[in-house]
């Protein structure tokens, strides 16, 4: 869905202004840090995903989502999460609180991380050098694929493996698909300017082009 | 800036829904505390980018280290001890003279946790998230970088799963720096891409 989050290429945002890297603090308000770790806490309850994760947050009203600051975006998520999944009904509470991670637990489970890569018996479609076209089927579910991108030519710059592939991730179904960084030039894109963008797109996203 | 507010004010509306629901969980046995404040710790003192420059100042030095990095990223970095979330699929790219490379998540706030730690407030924004990808001159003369416009450059979209480190030039005049001497001079814009030119600094403490 191309909602209020998918920002590649929006125009009237106003300045960045960085904050100087010196003196800049991970989290700028106690309640950041809290909504940070709870994120992540309810996530290793192992009831959503990374792409529900994210899918939650860019459903919200687009006016909201950017008026939001970062972590109020997250808390909504949650709270959305929460309440879909019914987490806080006796049933699954019961259940879950098993599954609550403790303080020893952390470092490891922060260093395994959570692989996204899939064995497979098949062979990727495309190979660098392939000029491919990034389909024009604007998903209205979740998905990783820009707006800016729909419909535009590009060159297959590397085969990055079997990955779980989002658009069926969103919806609970673990399935892999090859995944490519897929280079575009920003004539293509943006009609003007000198300089490559290269997004990481999945197979289904993309149809091969013939070379003329 | 600090939550640490007078009598008079009210805590704002994402304090007390936070709270809230810190409460409930913990009272449901869902979260535990002392969980949260470690995973708050790990992030705020433990994993931050000086884990970056300490790959980028070991690629530097060490060319078959560059090589391992460019074939498997993930490997080579975890070497280093850097492995887990948000690092789980690692790539290199590589400044040269003729190319200067940018990451942005244009979708939300990808960003490679285990070799930078938590994205800066910058980074998640939506004019950085919006003009990286379609006018990253403009973007990086809002950091002070001027590139040259006959530098290529590649501005690479976090889609996916893939985490991008940018391995920034080494300085010149930096022949005779260890690694950890090198590595202070690595700052996190550098390894994202919205610096280019690192600085030699007389204090190498």
């Amino acid at each position: 869905m191309n909602g209020g989050h998918d920002l590649g290429g929006v125009d009237g945002l106003g300045p960045i202004n960085p904050e100087p890297e010196a003196v800049e603090s991970v989290f700028h308000h106690e309640w950041e840090k809290r909504a940070f770790a709870l994120t992540l806490a309810c996530g290793f309850l192992g009831q959503w995903n990374l792409d529900e994760s994210r899918h939650a947050r860019e459903r919200q009203h687009p006016a909201d989502y950017l008026k939001n600051t970062y972590y109020e975006n997250w808390l909504q998520g949650l709270e959305t999460l929460l309440a879909e999944k019914r987490l806080l009904e006796d049933e699954n509470i019961q259940k879950l609180s098993s599954k609550c991670i403790s303080a020893d637990s952390v470092d490891d489970i922060l260093s395994r991380g959570g692989p996204v890569n899939m064995p497979t018996d098949t062979t990727p479609a495309f190979h660098p050098g392939d000029d491919v076209k990034v389909m024009n089927n604007h998903i209205t579910g979740h998905t990783r694929v820009p707006r800016y991108c729909a419909g535009r030519i590009g060159v297959i710059e590397a085969v990055q493996g079997f990955h779980v592939f989002p658009d069926a991730n969103a919806l609970g179904q673990r399935t892999g698909q090859y995944l490519y960084s897929v280079r575009i030039s920003a004539q293509e894109l943006w009609g003007r300017d000198s300089h490559s963008v290269y997004v990481d797109l999945w197979q289904p996203h993309l149809t091969s082009v013939r070379k003329s | 800036m600090s939550d640490q507010h007078d009598h008079t004010t009210p805590p704002s509306d994402a304090e007390l829904r936070t709270k809230a629901l810190e409460t409930l969980l913990i009272e449901k046995g869902l979260v535990n505390s002392q969980a949260l404040n470690a995973l708050i710790d790990t992030y705020e003192n433990k994993v931050g980018p000086r884990n970056g420059a300490m790959v980028v100042a070991k690629a530097w030095c060490d060319s078959n280290y560059l090589d391992w990095l460019r074939s498997d990223a993930t490997g080579a970095i975890g070497s280093l001890g850097f492995t887990g979330r948000q690092g789980e699929h690692m790539k290199i790219v590589e400044n040269t003279d003729s190319i200067h490379n940018l990451v942005v998540c244009t979708l939300c706030s990808c960003y490679p946790w285990t070799v930078l730690g938590l994205p800066p407030v910058w980074y998640k924004s939506a004019p950085y998230r919006a003009r990286a990808v379609s006018d990253p001159r403009g973007v990086l003369a809002e950091f002070g970088t001027i590139v040259a416009e006959k530098t290529n450059i590649r501005v690479w979209d976090s889609t996916a799963e893939m985490r991008y480190l940018v391995i920034p030039q080494r300085p010149v005049g930096t022949e005779n720096f260890g690694q950890t001497e090198l590595a202070h001079l690595v700052t996190r814009n550098s390894m994202i891409g919205v610096e280019r030119d690192l600085q030699v600094t007389g204090d190498k403490t």
